[in-house]
C-alpha cells in the first residue's frame, strides 16, 4: 500500500513514496539512493543497518519507514557533516575493518555506545549495576559492540579505535 | 510480506476499538520480532495499528514501594532506570543479557512479554510447525532441537497436531517471573490484570497459542510488587556464545537469608520451557532450609525430575541444575 | 619519474579505500544503479530437497500489481553448456532443497517478495538423503581432489609401522558443515544494453566470472562487462559463479530492464556454497623419544548429486611431519545436498584441526611437550614430494610463539588448574598454506604530470589490495603513493587471477612489476605511453615446496557449571615471506585467526535429515563469533623473504591465520578440562556428555 512520507535523513528532509511493508532500510537504499547502511541480514541479526534514529542507534532493517516520519535519522555519512567523526579518524588509524560492509553500522553503533556511557547506561559485564558514571573498558566495549557482527573480525582492532574516542570524551578511565 | 494498512489511534482504548474490529490485524511496538516475522511470512497482519506512542513510556513508583514500568518503555531505558537497577538487579540484568543495544533501544516492555520462539521450524514457513501453522505437526522433535524445551513440552511424535517443544525467548520474563509481576491489559470490555504466571501458557493441546491474552488486548503496564530482599538477586545466563545469543538456560533468582537460613527465595529459568519456568519444587525444597551448595543441589535436582528431554537437548537437565545451584551460593556468599 | 627514497612496501599504510568505507560512501555491488530506474527480483525456493517439480502455477503471482515477470523452468531463457549445479530454471528436477524454482521480476522488492508467496509448486518428493557416515557403502575415491592434488598418497607400509609403533593414537574427529557468510550478502545488479551485458557484481575477481557467464548466455567476452570494485567479504563463497548471477542476466533479458538481485541471508545458505563436513580418521606412531614413524590421515566427505566437490583436506598432511610410513585418502558421499564451495583455507583449515588436534594427542601418549614434538619431526625437505622447501621457518614460529606466549612454565597433566569456576588450560597447534602464483597482466598508462594509471582485474574483499597493490605499483614506477591511480575490479581491465588461495599480492604485484619495469627505461612522450607487464608461475613450482607456516598459541576457560568456552588470549606468530604492508597484513592475521576461534567454538550449519535443509539458516541461529568472543590477540611474524616464488618475496597470508587455530583452541579445551571433544564446534552442551 503505497504512501507518500518525508523522512530526514542525515539533516536532509527526503520526500518519497513508500510501501507500507518498506523498511527504513529499503527506503534509504532502494528509493533515496542513500547507502550508507548497509543490509546484512534483514532481521536484526547482524548490525550492517545500525542508523541512529533521533539519536539511539537501531535496525533499521526492522524500522518500517512509515514509523520513522518525523525522526532524525542519522548514518555514518551523516556523521561527517562537519567533516569526519572522531570515530571516522580512529577506525582508519587502527584498521577497524577490512572489507569495510559492516563498518558504517559498526561506526553508528559506536557513536550510540558513547552517548549511552555518557548517561551512565550500565551493560551486561558490569559489574556494579548502581554505579551512576560509566567506564568503557575493553569488555564493556566488546559487550556494547557486539550486535554488530564484524565476519572479517576486526574485532580486536574496533576495540582500540573505540576506546580512543571513549578516552577523549570522558566516558573511559 | 502480506500488504497491509498502517493505522494510528489516538489513545489506547482506540487502538484496542480499531484492532478489535481487524481479526486479522496486529498491534505494532518496537518491531523487533514482529517486523522480522513478518518479513519472513511467519505473521501476516492485514492492518498495523502502531501502539508505540499510545502506552506510557514512564516507570512510576507503586504505592507498596513496587514499580509500575509502561508498556512502550523501551528495554534499554528500562535496564538503565536507577530504580530498577538498586530495586531489581535481576531484572536490570536480565534485560541487559538479551539482544543487542540497538535492538533493546528499539524494542518495548510490552513487546517483549509477547516475543515468539525463535525454533527454526517456526520461523520457516516451508517446514511443518504446530504453531505456526495448526496440524501441520513438528519437524523440530526429529529435526534440530538443541535448544528447545526439556520441560512442560508437549511430545506425541512428529505428526501429531499437539507435539511443540518451542522455547519462550525472552530474558526479561524469567525475571518478572520470578518478581510475581502483573500484567495490565485494556481490552473492549475494559481493563484488567493478569499476573504474569497466567500470562503465558504450555503448549498443551493447543500449541498455536502463546498466551491467555485475547484479540484486541493490548498490555499498557507490568507492575513489579515490592520485594526488598530482591537487592539479592542475580539473572545468568548460558549461551552459545559470549554475546547477542538466546539463553540455552538462563536464571533469575532471589535469596532472602536469616542468617544461613533460607528465609525465602525465588527462582525463574529460562530457555527450558514454552513460558518462563517458575521453579515453585525447588523453591518449595530450599524455603526454611540450610542455605548450603547441598541443598541447593538437590533443590535443582529435585526440580528438573520432571524434565523429559530429547536426545540433543538432554543437557540442559545438569546446565540448568548446575546453573540453579551455582546462582544460589552466589548469592548467599554476595552482600545484600 | 620523481625518484623517491622512501620505500612504501614494508611500511605501515593506512588503507587509501578507507575514508570511504568509515562513511559508507565505497559503492558495493547493490549500489549501482540508485537513480530509481532498477526492478527487482525475488526467488521461489524448493521446499523439497529431492524429486521433480510436477506444476508450477504463476496466476495469482502475475496477477499481483507490479509483477513484471515470472520465470519458471517451462519459459526461462535457456542457459548454454554450463555446470549442472548452475542450470538454473532449465529443468523440473529438483536436487537440493532451496533450489530456484521460480523467480518473481517486479518494480519494488516489496512486490517481489509478495508474489514470491503466491507462486504455487507442486513436487513429486522423495526422502533426501542428506546423512554423512564414514561407514556408508557408496563412498567413492574422487578423480583428482580440487587443485588438482592426488586423491590419497601411500608411501611405505603404514598398518605395519602403526602397528609396530611403541606409542601410537587412532582418533577421529569430525568438522561440520560451515557457511561463509560475508556480512555483504551475494547481489548482482545486471542489464542487457543490447547485446552487452552489464553487471555490477559481488565477487572475488570479475574475470573469474567471464568463462561462465559468457558461455551461459552464449556472448563473447567482449559482450560482457562486469564491475566490482568494492566486495563486502567473501572468504571464498564469491570466487565462482552461482545460480543468481545467472538469473539475473535471465531476468534482465525477458524484462529489458536494469535489475537487481540480491539473496537473502536464508538463500546464502542453498545458493552460494559452504564447506563440506568431514570424518577424519588420524593414526600416528611414534618411537618413545617422540620421532614419528607411521601418519594416516583418511578423509571422508560430501559432495553434491549436482557437482564433484571434492575438497583437498588431507594434503597439508603430506608435507607437515617427517615419518617413514604414510598415508592419506580421501572418499566422497554424494549426497542431496546443495553443491559445496571454497571457504577460507578450503582443506587445510578442517584437516589442520585434526592433524595437529591427533598430533597433541600424541604429545599426551607420549607425555612429552607438543612444542618439542612438533620440533623432533620436522623434515629437512618435503617428505612426500622429496624437493628442497624454498624456505620453511615453522621452527622459528614455534619457539618465538612460545616465548610471547609464556609456554615454558606449563604444566601438562589436563584438568588440573581453576581460577574460581573457570577450568583453566592452553593449547598449541602448527599451521601451513600453500604458496602460489596464477598467470596475470597488468598495464600502465603514463601522462607526464599525471599519476600513472596501473590497471589490473585484481579484486580488494577486504584483503587490502588496493592500497598493497599501490604502495607495491608505487616502489616499482619509483613514485610516491599518491602519484599510483590504481584500477581494479572490472572485467575490462587487464585479466587477473582471482582473490582467493592466498595467491593475490604474489599474482598481481608481480605482474605491475613487470608493467613498471618496461616504463623504466623508456622516455614518456609528452602524449602518454601504455605499457602491460604479465606474470605467472614457473618451474620454481615444481623445483621447491613452498608454504608460508605459523604456530597458534591459546589460553581456553571453561565454566565447570555451564559448559562456556572463553579464549582470553591468543598468540600467533607466522612466517609468511615479506609483508607488504604490516597494518593491513595483521588485520588478516587477526581475521584469520579469529575465524579459526569461530570455526572452533561456534559454526555449525545443521542439515535436517527430514527434509535435507539447513535448518539454522540464519545470523541468530548460525553462530559467528562476537565482539565479546574475542579477547587479546598477539600477532607477530618472522623475518622471510622468498624470492624464489615471486620478486616480492611475499607468500600468502589470508587463510594461514585460520589454519591450526581451532585445533589450538581444541587442545586448550582438553588442557583445561581433561576431555577430549572431537568434532567442532566446543559448544556448551558438549560439555555435558
Amino acid at each position: 500500500m503505497d504512501t507518500q512520507i518525508t523522512l530526514r535523513v542525515d539533516g536532509a528532509d527526503r520526500p518519497l513514496t513508500v510501501d507500507t511493508r518498506t523498511s527504513l532500510l529499503d527506503a534509504m537504499r532502494e528509493r533515496l539512493g542513500a547507502t550508507s547502511a548497509k543490509k546484512g541480514c534483514d532481521h536484526g541479526q547482524c548490525g550492517a543497518c545500525t542508523v541512529l534514529l533521533d539519536g539511539r542507534r537501531v535496525n533499521s532493517c526492522l524500522v518500517l519507514a512509515v514509523t520513522a516520519e518525523g525522526q532524525e535519522v542519522t548514518t555514518s555519512d551523516g556523521l561527517a557533516a562537519d567533516g569526519p567523526h572522531r570515530l571516522h579518524e580512529t577506525f582508519v588509524d587502527h584498521d577497524a575493518y577490512q572489507c569495510g560492509y559492516c563498518t558504517p553500522g559498526q561506526i553508528t553503533s559506536a557513536a550510540g555506545v558513547l552517548a549511552e556511557a555518557a548517561q551512565g547506561w550500565p551493560s551486561a559485564v558490569t559489574e556494579d549495576l548502581v554505579a551512576d558514571r560509566t567506564d568503557l573498558t575493553d569488555a564493556e566495549i566488546r559487550e556494547r559492540m557486539s550486535g554488530n557482527l564484524c565476519r572479517c573480525a576486526a574485532y580486536a582492532n574496533i576495540v582500540p579505535a573505540v576506546a580512543q574516542v571513549a578516552v577523549e570524551q570522558g566516558v573511559r578511565a | 510480506m502480506r500488504e497491509f494498512r498502517y493505522e494510528k489511534a489516538i489513545d489506547p482504548a482506540g487502538a484496542v476499538a480499531l484492532l478489535t474490529g481487524e481479526p486479522e490485524g496486529a498491534y505494532l511496538g518496537g518491531g523487533t520480532n514482529l517486523v522480522d516475522l513478518m518479513r519472513l511470512g511467519v505473521a501476516t497482519p492485514d492492518v498495523l495499528v502502531d501502539v508505540r506512542q499510545l502506552t506510557s513510556t514512564e516507570v512510576e513508583d507503586l504505592p507498596d514501594g513496587g514499580l509500575r514500568i509502561g508498556a512502550a518503555v523501551p528495554n534499554a531505558d528500562l535496564a538503565a532506570e536507577p530504580r530498577v537497577r538498586e530495586r531489581y538487579p535481576l531484572l536490570a540484568q536480565a534485560l541487559l543479557a538479551g539482544a543487542s543495544g540497538q535492538l533493546r533501544n528499539r524494542a518495548t516492555t510490552g513487546g517483549n512479554l509477547l516475543q515468539r520462539t525463535r525454533c527454526t521450524y517456526f520461523t520457516d514457513t516451508t517446514m511443518p510447525c504446530n504453531k505456526r501453522d495448526a496440524g501441520s505437526g513438528c519437524g523440530a522433535v526429529e529435526g534440530l532441537h538443541r535448544n528447545l524445551a526439556v520441560l512442560g513440552a508437549t511430545h506425541e511424535g512428529p505428526t501429531s497436531p499437539h507435539t511443540c517443544i518451542a522455547t519462550h525467548p525472552s530474558d526479561m520474563v524469567v525475571a518478572l517471573r520470578a518478581l510475581d509481576a502483573s500484567v495490565r491489559v485494556l481490552g473492549a470490555d475494559g481493563e484488567r490484570t493478569v499476573p504474569i504466571a497466567e500470562l503465558h501458557r504450555l503448549p498443551g493441546d493447543d500449541p498455536a497459542r502463546d498466551t491467555t491474552l485475547a484479540h484486541g488486548e493490548l498490555i499498557t503496564a507490568i507492575d513489579v510488587p515490592a520485594l526488598p530482599w530482591a537487592t539479592r538477586s542475580r539473572y545468568r545466563k548460558v549461551r552459545d556464545r559470549a554475546s547477542y545469543a538466546f539463553a540455552l538456560v538462563s536464571v533469575a533468582a532471589a535469596l532472602d537469608l536469616d542468617g544461613s537460613t533460607v528465609r525465602d527465595v525465588r527462582i525463574a529459568l529460562g530457555g527450558v520451557a514454552h513460558k518462563p519456568w517458575r521453579a515453585t519444587v525447588a523453591e518449595d525444597a530450599l524455603r526454611g532450609g540450610p542455605a548450603t551448595e547441598a541443598a541447593f543441589a538437590a533443590a535443582a535436582e529435585a526440580e528438573l525430575a520432571a524434565a523429559a528431554p530429547l536426545a540433543d537437548n538432554a543437557f540442559k537437565v545438569p546446565m540448568a541444575t548446575n546453573m540453579i545451584t551455582r546462582t544460589l551460593v552466589q548469592l548467599a556468599e554476595a552482600r545484600a | 619519474m620523481t625518484a623517491t627514497t622512501e620505500r612504501a612496501v614494508g611500511s605501515d599504510v593506512r588503507r587509501i579505500d578507507g575514508p570511504a568505507k568509515v562513511r559508507g560512501l565505497a559503492p558495493y555491488a547493490y549500489e549501482h544503479e540508485v537513480d530509481g530506474s532498477a526492478v527487482f527480483v525475488a526467488l521461489v525456493q524448493s521446499t523439497v530437497a529431492k524429486g521433480r517439480i510436477t506444476s508450477i502455477d504463476v496466476s495469482a503471482a502475475q496477477a499481483v500489481p507490479g509483477v513484471l515477470a515470472v520465470l519458471t523452468h517451462e519459459d526461462a531463457p535457456r542457459l548454454g553448456d554450463v555446470a549442472e549445479e548452475l542450470l538454473v530454471l532449465q529443468s523440473d528436477r529438483v536436487q537440493y532443497a532451496g533450489q530456484p524454482v521460480a523467480v518473481v521480476v517486479a518494480e519494488t522488492s516489496e512486490v517481489a517478495r509478495d508474489a514470491v508467496g503466491r507462486v504455487v509448486v507442486r513436487y513429486d518428493a522423495q526422502r533426501p538423503d542428506v546423512d554423512l557416515r564414514a561407514d556408508r557403502d557408496d563412498l567413492y575415491p574422487p578423480e583428482k581432489l580440487m587443485g588438482g592434488f592426488e586423491t590419497d598418497s601411500v608411501i611405505g607400509d603404514v598398518d605395519a609401522a602403526l602397528a609396530a609403533a611403541p606409542v601410537s593414537v587412532d582418533v577421529t574427529y569430525e568438522t561440520p558443515n560451515e557457511h561463509n557468510n560475508p556480512i555483504e550478502m551475494h547481489a548482482t545488479v545486471a542489464r542487457w544494453d543490447g547485446d552487452v551485458l552489464r553487471m555490477w557484481d559481488a565477487n572475488q575477481g570479475p574475470h573469474n566470472l567471464v568463462p561462465v557467464i559468457t558461455e551461459a548466455f552464449g556472448i563473447t567476452a567482449d559482450q560482457l562487462h562486469i564491475t566490482s570494485p568494492y566486495v563486502g567479504g567473501a572468504f571464498g563463497s564469491k570466487a565462482f559463479t552461482h545460480v543468481h548471477q545467472l538469473i539475473a542476466g535471465m531476468a534482465a533479458k525477458v524484462t529489458g530492464r536494469t535489475v537487481k538481485v540480491e539473496l537473502t541471508r536464508q538463500q546464502m545458505f542453498s545458493l552460494v556454497g559452504h564447506r563440506t563436513p568431514t570424518i577424519q580418521r588420524l593414526r600416528l606412531g611414534a618411537l618413545p623419544d617422540g620421532t614419528m614413524t607411521a601418519i594416516s590421515h583418511e578423509v571422508v566427505e560430501h559432495t553434491s548429486q549436482n557437482a564433484e566437490f571434492a575438497e583437498q583436506t588431507a594434503t597439508a598432511t603430506r608435507l607437515m611431519y617427517a615419518a617413514p610410513a604414510r598415508r592419506t585418502t580421501h572418499r566422497l558421499a554424494k549426497l542431496d545436498v546443495p553443491a559445496p564451495t571454497i571457504m577460507r583455507a578450503p582443506g587445510e583449515a578442517p584437516g589442520m584441526y585434526a592433524l595437529e588436534s591427533a598430533v597433541d594427542e600424541l604429545a599426551e601418549a607420549l607425555g612429552m611437550d607438543p612444542v618439542e614434538l612438533r620440533l623432533r619431526n620436522e623434515p629437512e625437505r618435503d617428505p612426500e614430494r622429496d624437493v628442497p622447501w624454498s624456505t620453511r621457518n615453522l621452527v622459528a614460529c614455534l619457539r618465538q610463539g612460545a616465548e610471547r606466549f609464556g609456554w615454558a612454565d606449563r604444566d601438562p597433566r589436563p584438568g588440573v588448574r581453576a581460577d574460581g569456576r573457570w577450568l583453566v588450560g592452553t593449547g598449541v597447534a602448527a599451521s601451513t598454506y600453500p604458496t602460489r602464483r596464477r598467470p596475470s597482466q597488468a598495464r600502465i598508462e603514463a601522462v607526464p604530470g599525471k599519476p600513472f594509471v596501473v590497471s589490473i582485474d585484481a579484486s580488494d574483499i577486504g584483503t587490502g589490495a588496493w592500497t598493497a597493490l599501490t604502495q607495491i605499483a608505487a616502489d616499482a614506477l619509483g613514485v610516491p603513493m599518491d602519484d599510483v591511480d590504481l584500477r581494479i575490479g572490472d572485467s575490462r581491465l587487464p585479466k587477473a587471477s582471482g582473490a582467493g588461495g592466498s595467491t593475490g599480492i604474489t599474482s598481481w604485484g608481480p605482474a605491475i612489476i613487470a608493467a613498471a619495469q618496461e616504463l623504466r627505461d623508456r622516455e614518456v612522450p609528452p602524449g602518454g605511453l601504455t605499457v602491460t607487464g604479465s606474470s605467472g608461475p614457473g618451474d620454481e613450482a615444481e623445483q621447491y615446496s613452498s608454504h608460508a607456516f605459523g604456530a597458534h598459541f591459546a589460553e581456553v576457560r571453561v565454566d565447570r557449571d555451564s559448559g562456556e568456552v572463553r579464549v582470553p588470549r591468543m598468540t600467533a606468530v607466522f612466517a609468511a615471506g615479506r609483508i607488504i604492508n604490516p597494518t593491513t597484513a595483521r588485520s588478516q592475521f587477526l581475521g584469520g585467526m579469529t575465524m579459526g576461534l569461530s570455526m572452533a567454538l561456534h559454526e555449525e550449519a545443521v542439515l535436517d535429515a527430514t527434509h535435507g535443509h539447513y535448518a539454522n539458516h540464519d545470523l541468530a541461529e548460525y553462530h559467528v563469533a562476537t565482539n565479546a568472543d574475542v579477547g587479546e590477540v598477539d600477532i607477530s611474524w618472522v623475518d622471510e623473504v622468498d624470492e624464489l616464488h615471486n620478486p616480492l618475496g611475499a607468500k600468502g597470508i589470508g587463510e594461514v591465520g585460520i589454519v591450526g587455530s581451532a585445533a589450538a583452541i581444541g587442545n586448550a579445551y582438553a588442557h583445561a578440562t581433561g576431555r577430549r571433544v572431537r568434532d567442532l564446534p566446543l559448544t556448551p552442551d558438549k560439555f555435558f556428555r
